[in-house]
């Protein structure tokens, strides 16, 4: 087990490093044109140009620049020119907001995802598992920007001036420490909205899988050992059929936290990490959206290693796998 | 439909692509005695049996052959100012009044449900249906672009990975994984930004920042490892057949042993993959032009309408909707006949994209 930590472990900092060059790559050398001036934001004067150049080493050899973007991020010490906030502690200030939505996301999808899959395998074939598939079509086919607004708007505005009174609230966070009740009020749209896609993805995912497992030889085995089918549903057939459902939710997560959430918090005004990039695209300020892009992957490939490692400490199979391979 | 669905393996990708060739036929297949037909033609059958996905099919092509037909609808061009445009005004009749098309605080107004403005204008008093569709022009043409260079490149990483191994296949499978470690979105946006701000250079070869090709480029690029880690994983277990072993023998090259031997044996996972590609392109460049890093103003996009409706969205609801919904169903027909093929072809075909 010791082995497989540290083996993975080391392929997760050098994916790390390349993630931080390709990065790096992509806002530093790729575009044409004065790497200085597109730092500095729509309307840059030739002061501040010639102190971000220097300020950042444009005029040094490209490795120098990478160490100074490095450095920057990791000590903090990266502003934006167009807000002149610091990049790092706007970051900081709005991931537990980012938090939030994913966490409370990520449970509605998969309690409803692992409701609907095992539903409509029992059902397999008839009108109601059509209609439901279909439907899950659907949620997988929606832009959550466009449904999240429509919800914000029409559930949010206009059912609170038919009601006169706040069913749900118009966007907008309310800190858990402020008042939890609001918090959650606040929370419950954008839960719903984030979760409609992966609720269609899990569904499908997991119908699939009972399908599967319902036809192993140790399912009719328990059925002719006389079990009942309530036990050989929950017992046998669900547990197996969950693991690469459980996999994929980790995964799944992360990439929210990631990025995913970026299109939900800015709909529903959330302030969190989303929605500071997504207004420094709009602004096209580039330390932000340079700072969260590194963030955001590097999250992503350090909660995977994570996910493996957990993974391998639970079965066995997969450790012993990977050091005979 | 088909009782299998959508699966996939622990590792979230697709890499478990089922390399066998012979599809199992179905008792009703083999009474029909198509025990020795070709895939193509089994799979022709099943894909004209599956109603749903035929319809979903032909529902794609209505709103293509819609999109395409826009200048036929517009006799004025959808993005210019309608102040520049012979023969609009600025009012319309209404209810029997001559209404402004854009109020003097820039409120859009509401479907007419005539030729002019049919589906209203929007806060810049552009007629709206106009714009859907040239703007699902762009939005299905950068889809489609984006999924042809990925499926070109998807190949020629997967073959040359899968068939060469040694250092190829370590540098480009790295490659693949670095990509892959990034959130879909988040890879968009920081290409999407990068590129619009700056603009792309290489060789001889400039493309402004606004121009429909970055999206595109940024599309293509973001969904490569997607298709090239499944057709590495087939092209790995194809090579060791006899046939490929066979033409080795016979003195070809690996080149030619590439393309003609086995790529014709992963087209089908090009053709399972391509209208699920082409669903999720439509939706990423949806996503990117909504925040600004995909089509750029004045240009119209499904995308870039939503991002202009949803900021009306207390005025003029519809601005938002009508895109939208075009979008759905655009995406949603994809879907449905893209499940439909991969049923068709390979039912055990593993197909994840990250959304």
């Amino acid at each position: 087990m010791a082995r497989f930590v540290v083996r993975r472990l080391v392929s997760m900092l050098i994916v790390l490093f390349a993630v931080s060059l390709v990065t790096f790559f992509i806002f530093q050398v790729l575009p044409n044109g004065d790497p200085a001036v597109r730092m500095a934001g729509k309307q840059p004067n030739e002061t501040q140009i010639e102190a971000i150049r220097e300020e950042w080493g444009f005029d040094e050899p490209v490795y120098v620049q990478y160490a100074t973007t490095m450095e920057k991020l990791f000590t903090g010490d990266m502003i934006s020119y167009f807000t002149q906030l610091n990049v790092v502690e706007e970051i900081w200030k709005g991931l537990p907001r980012t938090l939030a939505l994913a966490i409370g996301a990520a449970i509605l999808w998969m309690a409803f995802g692992v409701a609907l899959g095992l539903y409509t395998a029992m059902r397999a074939g008839r009108v109601s598992d059509t209609l439901l598939t279909v439907l899950a079509l659907i949620g997988i086919s929606m832009p959550v920007f466009w449904i999240g607004a429509l919800m914000n708007h029409y559930l949010g505005f206009e059912l609170t001036k038919t009601l006169g009174f706040e069913l749900f609230p118009n966007g907008g966070y309310v800190e858990f420490t402020e008042n939890p009740l609001e918090w959650l009020h606040h929370l419950i749209l954008p839960w719903i909205a984030l979760s409609i896609l992966f609720i269609g993805v899990y569904s499908r995912v997991l119908r699939s899988n009972v399908l599967d497992t319902m036809n192993q030889d140790y399912v009719r085995t328990a059925r002719a050992k006389g079990v009942s089918e309530r036990q050989v549903l929950l017992r046998h057939v669900l547990r197996n059929s969950l693991i690469p459902v459980v996999t994929l939710w980790g995964l799944d997560f992360a990439v929210v936290i990631g990025g995913g959430a970026i299109l939900t918090e800015t709909v529903f005004n959330l302030q969190g990490v989303g929605q500071y990039a997504a207004d420094a695209i709009g602004q096209l300020d580039v330390p932000p959206i340079l700072a969260v892009t590194m963030f955001g992957a590097f999250f992503v490939v350090f909660f995977n290693a994570i996910v493996d490692i957990v993974y391998a400490y639970l079965d066995p199979r997969i450790r012993l796998e990977e050091s005979s391979a | 439909m088909a009782a299998r669905d959508e699966t996939l393996g622990p590792d979230r990708g697709g890499s478990e692509f089922s390399p066998s060739l012979e599809i199992e036929l179905t008792a009703e297949e083999r009474r029909a005695g198509l025990a020795g037909a070709g895939p193509y033609r089994l799979a022709a059958r099943r894909l004209r049996r599956n109603r749903i996905a035929l319809s979903f099919g032909g529902l794609f092509i209505v709103l293509v052959l819609a999109c395409l037909a826009a200048p036929l609808w517009a006799d004025h061009v959808a993005h210019r100012d309608y102040r520049d445009i012979p023969g609009s005004s600025e009012t319309v009749t209404k209810g029997g009044e001559e209404v402004f098309v854009v109020g003097l605080d820039g409120v859009p107004i509401g479907p007419t449900w005539r030729g002019e403005y049919f589906l209203g204008a929007d806060g810049s008093g552009r007629d709206v249906m106009v714009r859907l569709l040239y703007g699902g022009r762009n939005s299905l043409l950068i889809g489609i672009a984006a999924t042809l260079i990925t499926t070109f490149l998807g190949l020629a990483i997967g073959l040359a990975a899968g068939y060469l191994r040694g250092w190829v296949d370590n540098a480009l499978s790295r490659l693949l994984d670095v990509i892959w470690a990034f959130p879909v979105i988040l890879l968009g946006i920081a290409l999407g930004t990068a590129l619009a701000l700056g603009g792309l250079k290489i060789g001889p070869l400039e493309v402004s920042g606004s121009s429909l090709a970055i999206p595109v480029f940024v599309i293509a690029v973001v969904y490569i490892p997607y298709l090239a880690r499944p057709i590495r994983g087939e092209v790995l277990a194809l090579r060791e057949k006899e046939f490929v072993e066979a033409a080795r023998a016979q003195g070809q090259g690996p080149l030619r042993i590439m393309f003609s031997e086995i790529g014709p044996n992963v087209v089908t996972t090009l053709i399972v993959f391509f209208p699920l590609l082409v669903a999720n392109a439509v939706l990423l460049e949806a996503a990117l032009s909504f925040l600004g890093a995909g089509v750029q103003a004045p240009e119209p996009s499904w995308g870039t309408m939503i991002s202009d409706g949803v900021d009306r969205v207390v005025s003029a609801p519809h601005l938002a909707v009508v895109p939208g919904v075009m979008l759905v169903l655009t995406v949603l027909a994809l879907n449905v006949f893209g499940d439909g093929v991969r049923d068709a072809l390979d039912p055990r075909a593993k197909v994840r994209i990250e959304h």
